[in-house]
């Protein structure tokens, strides 16, 4: 098997399960709402936080099916055989960083833009969120599959991965909502290029590494 | 009739209910040899020295109580374990040193079934390969309306598909009827015939030929 099919595959499993995106994407909008219930509509207040709000809300959101991510294969056996296909272990975790990006964090950067809206964010800022969101759904992907190939077998997995997951997005999430707000947002993109540049290839050797420990 | 003739009628007349001519031609000479083999899990150290050889069309049934390590060696045959000790070679090679060409040569069968149940027969496995274990008109079902013996079939339905020259199984029958039995034990006698090799842990006796067993 190789990479192109094992993504192949696992884009079928997905929509095949494809509440688990919606439930990630329901969330992420659903969280969003709740907003301006609490805060009040005032435009001033909603504009002002309204970076903040999209970027923690795609966080949460995007860990949602990240449980199921390696869990499944955990533990129905499919680990053992994807260890076995061919692919070094590296690529394995590349191919689930790639799905998970593609069912999930591409659709919240797609909804991301509606929402920002709702929440009366200034319409010359949104393509500066959306940018900003494009590394940072990477990087979370990236990260998220991380946590979840280093929670594989624990008993409290679900809780471990948002304990591993969020503390490690706290400067992607500082550089994101400074690409929106800054008056120059240039130094805070080019952090979130440097971020995804590291994430890219560290994340998915070391979650290898632990598919690899978890299997023995 | 000598047992390898024998072999050959099971191969022939196997291949001819199947359709097709090469569908279980592997066709390989090899020697397969393990060497004071210890595997460690955590700290309880689970076998040690343990030695086998086995040539082409070889059969090799591990047994032992519950514990003694069956799984572990065949994880470890796998390169799934790391072995504490000893080497496995493969006509001389050492072939942990190069695990992507040793595990395109074997095929895997652990205790777990590693089926989706959101994706039918037919996505797990080539129709061809369904039909020897009677899986042919629940090619289109999914998964999860397939009962437990029939989810077992399937998986021995892959590593059959595979034509990996080694199978390395673990209690490939737990869950089969007699009748599915019978063919896999056929379907083994066809894979020995073609020049295949087979590891298998079992508790219930498995009527093949000729076989070697290693009480662990």
């Amino acid at each position: 098997m190789n990479l192109g099919q094992l993504i192949f595959r696992e884009l079928r499993l997905s929509l095949r399960h494809g509440a688990d995106t919606m439930a990630a994407l329901l969330f992420f909008i659903i969280a969003g709402t709740l907003f301006p219930f609490a805060l009040g509509p005032g435009a001033a207040t909603l504009a002002g936080i309204a970076p903040g709000v999209v970027w923690v809300c795609a966080l949460l959101a995007a860990l949602l099916p990240l449980d199921r991510l390696l869990g499944a294969d955990f533990e129905d056996g499919t680990l053992d055989l994807l260890l076995l296909s061919g692919l070094p272990a590296y690529g394995v975790a590349i191919a689930k960083t790639v799905v998970h990006w593609l069912t999930t964090g591409l659709p919240l950067l797609l909804i991301a833009g509606p929402l920002a809206v709702m929440l009366r964010m200034p319409s010359e800022r949104l393509p500066l969120l959306l940018a900003a969101l494009l590394p940072g759904t990477l990087i979370l992907s990236l990260l998220g599959t991380l946590a979840a190939a280093l929670t594989l077998g624990a008993r409290r997995a679900a809780v471990l991965m948002p304990l591993i997951t969020l503390p490690l997005m706290i400067p992607t999430l500082i550089f994101g909502a400074a690409a929106v707000t800054s008056p120059h947002p240039a130094a805070a993109f080019y952090m979130l290029g440097a971020m995804l540049l590291a994430a890219a290839p560290l994340a998915p050797l070391s979650a290898g590494a632990a598919m690899r420990a978890a299997a023995e | 009739m000598t047992l390898s003739d024998l072999r050959l009628v099971i191969s022939r007349g196997l291949n001819h209910s199947l359709g097709a001519t090469s569908i279980l031609a592997i066709r390989i000479f090899a020697l397969f040899t393990a060497s004071n083999l210890s595997v460690f899990r955590g700290e309880r150290l689970v076998f040690s020295n343990v030695s086998f050889s086995l040539a082409s069309g070889g059969a090799l049934l591990l047994r032992g109580a519950n514990g003694a390590g069956k799984s572990s060696l065949l994880r470890a045959l796998a390169g799934l374990t790391p072995l504490a000790a000893g080497e496995l070679r493969w006509d001389g090679e050492n072939v942990l040193g190069d695990l992507s060409w040793y595990v395109s040569r074997l095929a895997w069968l652990g205790h777990l079934d590693a089926v989706k149940p959101a994706l039918t027969a037919a996505e797990h496995v080539p129709v061809a390969f369904l039909e020897p274990l009677g899986l042919g008109r629940f090619a289109d079902l999914p998964v999860r309306l397939l009962s437990a013996g029939q989810k077992r079939r399937l998986a021995l339905a892959r590593v059959m598909a595979s034509k990996a020259a080694l199978w390395l199984l673990d209690e490939p029958t737990t869950g089969l009827d007699t009748e599915s039995e019978a063919r896999f034990v056929a379907l083994c006698e066809a894979h020995r015939a073609a020049g295949g090799m087979i590891i298998a842990s079992t508790h219930t006796p498995l009527a093949l030929y000729e076989v070697d067993v290693l009480a662990l």
